[in-house]
């Protein structure tokens, strides 16, 4: 161990004495506390951390690393998604043949249809380890409540990215997945036209607006504002576009922003108080 | 003072520079994380099936994998259960836990022992409901959502005699209580007991409020909100069971309104 040590050394001051090296950089890192703490306080990105972090905050068995591979997984499913964007028209016309012109002819798009895919997956089953995690550390009590909520939001929004998603390859296993989850919408009690007291709030509606048979119909329920018709068609596919590309990454990113600033201002990583 | 100086000392307060002890972890959790996602990639296709066609069902036609506990759920509720009012208490009640749950211990590290009736209730709903019903939702259901074993092959042409029988006409039948064939008095009977059901909360508040500390602390408000949720995630597998016991589809009828439960 301590040979591997030295070895280890040896390598890294020949490449740090070396005339490449401190032709790129002008001078050495001293690895002093304050030189520690300003390569986090002074780097955009780092400085989302604390200089300092409690011992234990940092061990894998206690976070599981799941916030943050999280996070990760979003970054991959944004670079990856945008990519896409180029190549795919949200209009059923051309939804599925863009996705086989993604995967046959644009270079790399097949592995770059496959990450987005993969990556959306695991974010799924990470924020469900993270909300896991979180749970059994007992993180969620006082002062860390509303960054629990905040939490919740972020789960209930990753679902919906990730079955917004699922609708545009526009073949039969998008279109019936999301026939058979939005078909849910039409048994809403009072707003779908299958659920409990459809009717009569219907009615009411229809007398309110002077009309018959129109509200909370299946052409004017909850399901219907959902998947923006009667069936899953093409604007169901624009619609969800939209809301996939848009909508819901952009709400989650400042919901992010908010859960990682609360992680902070809550006194860092939990631990035995 | 004194407090500020223990802390300092105690260890298990110790503090460790971000750069480079969490920076590198970090780092490396990423690379391998990424790389393992690559090969994935590199490995599996995304699936792409035939093009959408409206006028194809396909059978079983599956909700995207996260959501077949829900679909699963379908078995035993109707929809608007467990498409929406279900859907709906799992994101209420998970937003109220931290204001539901008074217990001060085992804030920050992990302990069973100083919480076991939050996290035999959480694993429960994560781990029975959630994840095992997930996995019998992708796994173990075929066509016409029957239910198969793990190798059996999906007979399309299984058919299962629909023989399930409304709470009311089960006793009727069974009980020889006649009355209860009566819609309305099914009704007033089955939304008996669902009263009767939520009511072991209130009868477990009265017997336990004057001696348990916990009880006294949560107060009635919290309480109140506490065993709804509780009861409400217990009547599912007491609806599972009565299904496969009893084949009862549903414990009361409103017809009026559209509403089966
Ligand atoms: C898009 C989803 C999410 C992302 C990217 C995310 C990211 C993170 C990260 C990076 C941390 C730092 C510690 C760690 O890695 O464990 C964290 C902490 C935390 N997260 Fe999340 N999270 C998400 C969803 C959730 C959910 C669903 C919950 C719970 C309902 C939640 C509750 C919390 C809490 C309470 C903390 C503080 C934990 C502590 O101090 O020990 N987060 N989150």
């Amino acid at each position: 161990m301590n040979k591997l040590k030295l070895l280890l050394r040896d390598i890294q001051e020949t490449i740090v004495q070396s005339q490449a090296w401190k032709s790129i950089f002008r001078h050495g890192y001293a690895d002093t506390p304050r030189n520690r703490a300003l390569a986090i306080a002074s780097n955009v990105w780092l400085h989302l951390h604390p200089a300092k972090v409690r011992r234990h905050a940092i061990k894998l068995r206690y976070t599981w690393c799941a916030g943050g591979l999280t996070f990760l997984f979003f970054l991959v499913t944004v670079v990856t998604g945008v990519i896409l964007m180029f190549y795919y028209r949200p209009v059923a016309e051309y939804a599925f043949v863009d996705i086989q012109y993604l995967e046959f002819d644009v270079p790399f798009g097949m592995i770059n249809r496959n990450m987005h895919r993969w990556a959306a997956h695991s974010m799924v089953m990470m924020v469900m380890i993270h909300m896991f995690r979180v749970f059994l550390t007992g993180s969620y009590k006082p002062p860390r409540e509303f960054n629990w909520v905040v939490g919740v939001l972020l789960i209930t929004l990753t679902f919906l990215l990730s079955f917004t998603g699922y609708l545009l390859p526009w073949d039969q296993l998008a279109i019936w997945a999301v026939t058979v989850g939005s078909n849910m919408a039409r048994a809403t009690p009072l707003l779908g036209n299958e659920g409990p007291l459809a009717v009569q709030v219907g009615d009411l509606f229809d007398a309110a607006a002077g009309v018959k048979d129109t509200f909370i119909t299946p052409r004017y329920d909850a399901r219907s504002f959902l998947v923006a018709g009667t069936v899953v068609g093409s604007p169901t596919l624009l619609r969800f576009y939209v809301l996939h590309c848009i909508f819901i990454p952009v709400a989650a990113s400042i919901l992010m922003i908010l859960h990682f600033w609360r992680v902070r201002k809550d006194g860092g990583i939990s631990g035995p108080l | 003072m004194v407090e500020k100086i223990k802390k300092a000392f105690d260890p298990r307060f110790d503090k460790v520079h971000t750069w480079p002890h969490l920076v590198r972890i970090e780092f490396l959790c990423a690379v391998i994380t990424l790389l393992f996602l690559l090969v994935w990639s590199l490995m599996i296709d995304a699936p792409l099936e035939h093009p959408a066609n409206p006028a194809a069902t396909p059978n079983p036609s599956k909700a995207p994998w996260y959501f077949l506990g829900l679909q699963e759920m379908l078995v035993y509720f109707d929809p608007w259960m467990a498409g929406v009012v279900l859907p709906s208490l799992i994101i209420v009640g998970l937003v109220l836990i931290p204001y539901i749950d008074v217990n001060p211990k085992g804030n920050g590290y992990y302990t069973f022992h100083e919480r076991k009736f939050a996290i035999v209730t959480y694993c429960f709903g994560f781990l029975i409901l959630w994840v095992s019903l997930m996995v019998v939702g992708v796994f173990l259901r075929g066509p016409g959502w029957n239910f198969f074993g793990p190798f059996a092959p999906w007979d399309s042409h299984k058919v299962v005699p629909l023989t399930n029988i409304d709470l009311n006409m089960f006793l009727a039948q069974s009980l020889g209580l006649d009355f209860l064939r009566n819609p309305f008095m099914g009704m007033l009977f089955g939304g008996f007991l669902i009263v009767a059901y939520y009511s072991t909360a209130v009868l477990y508040w009265q017997a336990k409020k004057g001696s348990s500390e916990i009880l006294q602390k949560l107060g009635v408000v919290r309480y109140g909100i506490t065993a709804f949720l509780f009861l409400t995630m217990a009547a599912l597998p007491v609806k599972m069971l009565l299904r496969w016991t009893f084949n009862i589809k549903y414990i009361m009828v409103i017809k009026q309104i559209n509403l089966s439960i």
